[in-house]
């Protein structure tokens, strides 16, 4: 493992951990977007580029913009 | 959502967005890609232009009912050309067309038209669900 790898895989877990623990879904969303972002990377530096495309436009794209609208819709408040 | 950066940044980047995603498609044989991610990239192009001008303009660019009949195209489509293969006397998909040199656009046979009705088709379904999703309780239902 080089150390960029390592370095990005402790970032996925710690994204992973920081969207589960955020009260405000809104921050959470953006986190998530993030934890795709760095999520795809790996995919790539795995050999699969294919599949960080697919995450990269899903995950990270259109998903987060559901996301959002669902907030938009909802109000986005916290229970 | 009337806010000047973010129409800008849209104007700019829905085309290449929409290019790319195009492209994703196009090469979806030969390089990392194919109709599913190049369709998703496609949509969210649409839906930057929705975010961005309001749901009235994508409904001008796109109707509904133009995104619905693209999206059973796309099936259809796909179903069609399987349909080919059985036509030719052999499984349903087979490729009947000749396969060209690898790595280059026109090679593949089938796949190629394949992944752009699957393009098609994600890229519709996308937008429909981006569009059901924001539309609320007044949009019409299928």
């Amino acid at each position: 493992m080089t150390p960029v790898f390592s370095a990005l895989l402790a970032l996925l877990i710690a994204c992973a951990v920081v969207v589960a623990c955020l009260k405000n879904i809104f921050q959470a969303v953006i986190v998530f977007a993030a934890y795709s972002l760095i999520m795809a990377v790996l995919w790539q530096l795995l050999g699969a580029p294919d599949v960080a495309i697919t995450e990269a436009a899903v995950g990270a794209g259109v998903t987060s913009l559901l996301f959002f609208g669902t907030i938009a819709k909802t109000g986005g408040r916290p229970q | 959502m009337d806010d000047l950066i973010l129409r800008t940044v849209a104007r700019v980047l829905v085309p290449l967005v929409q290019l790319c995603g195009l492209a994703i498609i196009a090469y979806g044989h030969v390089s990392p890609g194919g109709g599913f991610a190049g369709g998703t990239v496609l949509a969210a192009g649409f839906v930057l232009y929705a975010l961005a001008f309001g749901q009235e303009a994508l409904d001008r660019r796109l109707p509904e009912r133009t995104a619905r009949t693209a999206e059973s195209l796309g099936a259809a489509w796909f179903a069609v050309l399987g349909l080919v293969g059985l036509a030719a006397g052999r499984n349903y998909l087979a490729n009947v067309l000749p396969p060209g040199s690898p790595g280059r656009l026109l090679s593949g046979g089938i796949i190629a038209l394949v992944t752009a009705g699957v393009g098609l088709k994600v890229a519709a379904t996308m937008v429909t669900l981006f569009r059901r999703l924001m539309g609320g309780e007044g949009g019409e239902r299928p």
